[in-house]
């Protein structure tokens, strides 16, 4: 590998990055547009929802109730006259679900019997639907505790769940999900930069002019990668600003090991792109592109809810390491025995990605 | 006027089905996709793996775990023995959930008095936790009933009672899978349209076809046929997959599903040949065609709820054709929906379709 050639060769790339806005635009544009929209767009946090409520007999106690609901910030009740029209309200999407309170509900709950509470709910969308019965039970939890504190006998329960939950005590979902997301953004980073550009020499011949020179092939690899290598920690660095300043995720872990991991994990996201674009030139460039979009939304999802044989295939793919350190550096900490094993798994798949590239690529032109 | 139409939509065809290139976009990540997102995109967790922290050795706390323990939902995975032994096993993701029950909880409980069970979470995953947290309360609920009523400790006045329509288990598939139709339809369309004007312009094949006879409207009609036809097959191909692999329901009308589709087809290859009209190479075609299907894919209820976004960002979503389709084919699928009560979800696809072709067929002759 010759130092001087090697110079030229990235000195070249630099100037074409300089002189065409695609590759910037790819590699920090689009960060920020995705940040953005995923950032703002993406919520599993529920709040405000409309519940119809329907009284058949509105009494003090029934007034009660619906006080409680009023204050909670997860829902906004809407009165309808019958159950009938509420249904309705269902159908027609007005309403995620039905607080039904019966024409018995006072007298049973003066006469000491269960009084029962009927709650309703859309299940079209299963996951809201659970984290609304999830929001309805406390309300309900709540307004029992204060009657019976209003009457002078504090409810006995015998367990008092004392629940702590780690890393994420408010449960925001951005925390969890901003950092997948700025995983998924370095893939598309990683893809896009080499296998637009690669591609692109080949496209326009400059390729052939490239090869009629005396560098080696190792040569032209090494002097992609190092521009857009720098160029993708540059975008990386951008995301991970505004992770923390825009999104306002906590950093717990140490800022030098995200910065470790991202170097291995773009390692490998640019190794693929280049193996992509030195086997299959152009031609894959717009089924990537479709695997890509339609894969996007998967990141919401979690890996331990899926069947075992997708768990298993999930392991090829460098991003779910990534996904998991990042999770796990933001929110956690740097917690190490989660932390080595995924960034071993990154460095094989870098080494990987890398070698197979070198040892595919010969100065030829089939 | 039919038979000129007839020899492009056979060109266009040709020109499809012949590369390499798109013959693999048509086929292969629509098959991969369904595949994965029909078996993977759950949110239902089935074994949450807990550990359990037990310093009392009464039969309260055996009973408290025996419920954990009988449900499918939870899976033991390690019996702790020390305080220090939690945060390893959180940490490393070993366990989502640590119970721990103090030396005291039988006496406690047998007194009658009130006994704290401490619940450690890990809320890495926002969305898991929330629905571990929901998984657990319902757990202590049902302890708590059985507790109060063999006790007498008077049990609770109010009882919450769910009920679920359309989805009474709550499966996420059910309302993964028939979106899928939605956003495969969407990507496979866009795909095959958003190009098809560039690759004309690119090739120089499109300044020849203005100075035909066609009129810009014959080439529309021709250039989205082809659009048309292959969404048609693949949307009903996986709805087929949906009802007899998947077994999502189907409670609706097929046509009001037929007309949604079609609707949302006509606003798709709108979009996708304005997008195309815009491009002047297949490689700007193919960027503008990104640029417009994540935010499309991503701010059209898919996955999230629309509710849960910014009023800003739920103001833009009306733009969005794949917004309304989604509500069509859940609602045909699981509510059982007809096409009198979709409606206001099929005259927006009218709009946005009559829109984006107008102006489609104008930048035809407007941009060369």
């Amino acid at each position: 590998m010759n130092s001087q050639r090697l110079r030229g060769l990235i000195r070249k790339e630099f100037l074409q990055i300089l002189r065409d806005p695609s590759a910037i635009a790819i590699a920090f544009v689009m960060p920020v547009f995705l940040l953005l929209l995923f950032g703002y767009g993406v919520s599993l946090d529920s709040k405000h929802v409309n519940i119809a409520v329907v009284v058949d007999q509105p009494t003090p106690e029934t007034s009660s109730f619906l006080g409680s609901l009023q204050q909670s910030p997860y829902f906004i009740p809407i009165q309808y006259p019958s159950i009938r029209i509420a249904r309705q309200a269902v159908m027609s999407h007005h309403v995620d679900g039905i607080i039904w309170l019966r024409s018995d509900f006072s007298r049973n709950l003066l006469q000491k019997k269960l009084a029962p509470v009927g709650l309703i709910v859309n299940g079209v969308d299963a996951n809201n639907a659970r984290i609304l019965e999830g929001y309805l039970q406390g309300v309900w939890q709540n307004w029992m505790n204060q009657r019976a504190l209003d009457s002078g006998s504090p409810l006995l329960v015998p367990l008092q769940g004392q629940i702590r939950i780690w890393f994420n005590p408010a449960l925001r979902s951005q925390d969890y999900l901003v950092p997948g997301l700025i995983a998924i953004i370095m893939t598309l980073i990683g893809a896009l930069l080499t296998a637009l550009v690669v591609a692109r020499e080949w496209e326009r011949g400059t390729m052939e002019a490239l090869m009629a020179s005396p560098v080696t092939m190792g040569e032209i690899l090494v002097g992609k990668l190092v521009p857009y290598f720098i160029m993708g920690m540059g975008g990386m660095l951008l995301s991970v600003a505004m992770a923390l300043f825009l999104f306002k995720v906590p950093l717990v872990g140490s800022f030098w090991v995200l910065l470790l991991f991202s170097t291995l994990f773009l390692l490998a996201a640019l190794g693929m792109g280049l193996l992509i674009s030195s086997v299959a030139r152009n031609q894959f460039v717009a089924g990537q592109i479709a695997i890509i979009v339609t894969f996007l939304p998967a990141f919401i999802f979690d890996i331990r809810s899926t069947p075992l044989p997708i768990q298993v295939i999930t392991h090829l793919f460098a991003a779910r390491y990534f996904v998991a350190s990042l999770q796990t550096l933001f929110l956690a900490g740097d917690i190490w025995p989660i932390l080595l094993w995924n960034g071993l798994a990154l460095i094989i798949m870098a080494l990987f990605f890398l070698g197979v590239t070198w040892r595919r690529s010969h100065k030829r032109l089939d | 006027m039919l038979t000129r139409i007839w020899a492009l939509v056979i060109k266009e065809f040709l020109a499809l089905l012949q590369d390499k290139k798109s013959r693999f976009v048509l086929i292969v990540p629509p098959l991969i996709q369904l595949i994965v997102f029909g078996y993977a995109a759950t949110f239902d967790l089935n074994h949450i793996p807990y550990a359990i922290y037990n310093e009392d050795s009464g039969f309260a706390s055996r009973e408290l775990l025996g419920h954990f323990q009988g449900s499918p939902d939870f899976q033991q995975v390690a019996v702790i023995e020390k305080e220090g032994q939690i945060a390893p096993l959180v940490n490393d993701q070993k366990a989502l959930l640590v119970l721990h029950i103090g030396p005291r909880f039988t006496s406690d409980l047998l007194l009658h008095h009130p006994s704290p069970v401490q619940v450690i979470i890990d809320g890495r995953n926002s969305n898991t936790a929330n629905l571990v947290l929901n998984d657990v309360n319902s757990i202590f609920l049902s302890f708590d009933t059985i507790w109060a009523a063999d006790h007498n400790w008077g049990g609770f006045p109010v009882q919450l009672a769910i009920t679920s329509w359309f989805n009474p288990n709550l499966l996420s598939r059910w309302f993964i899978v028939p979106g899928i139709i939605a956003l495969l339809t969407l990507v496979i369309t866009l795909l095959v349209t958003g190009l098809s004007v560039a690759r004309e312009r690119e090739q120089g094949t499109f300044d020849q076809l203005l100075v035909t006879p066609m009129t810009p409207v014959e080439i529309l009609i021709g250039k989205a046929i082809p659009g048309m036809v292959i969404g048609f097959l693949e949307g009903g191909f996986i709805a087929l997959v949906a009802v007899l692999w998947f077994h999502v329901p189907f409670m609706g009308s097929l046509s009001a599903l037929i007309l949604g589709l079609f609707l949302f087809l006509l606003a798709a290859i709108g979009v996708g040949l304005m997008i195309s009209s815009l491009a002047l190479t297949q490689q700007q075609g193919l960027l503008g065609v990104f640029l417009f299907l994540v935010p499309a894919i991503i701010l059209s209820g898919f996955a999230t709820p629309i509710a849960n976004m910014p009023e800003l960002v739920q103001d833009l979503t009306y733009a969005n054709p794949m917004r309304y389709f989604l509500i069509i084919v859940r609602g045909v699928f699981l509510e059982g929906d007809g096409v009198s009560l979709l409606w206001p979800q099929y005259w927006p696809l009218i709009l946005i379709a009559l829109v984006s072709m107008i102006s489609a067929s104008w930048l035809f002759r407007h941009r060369i």
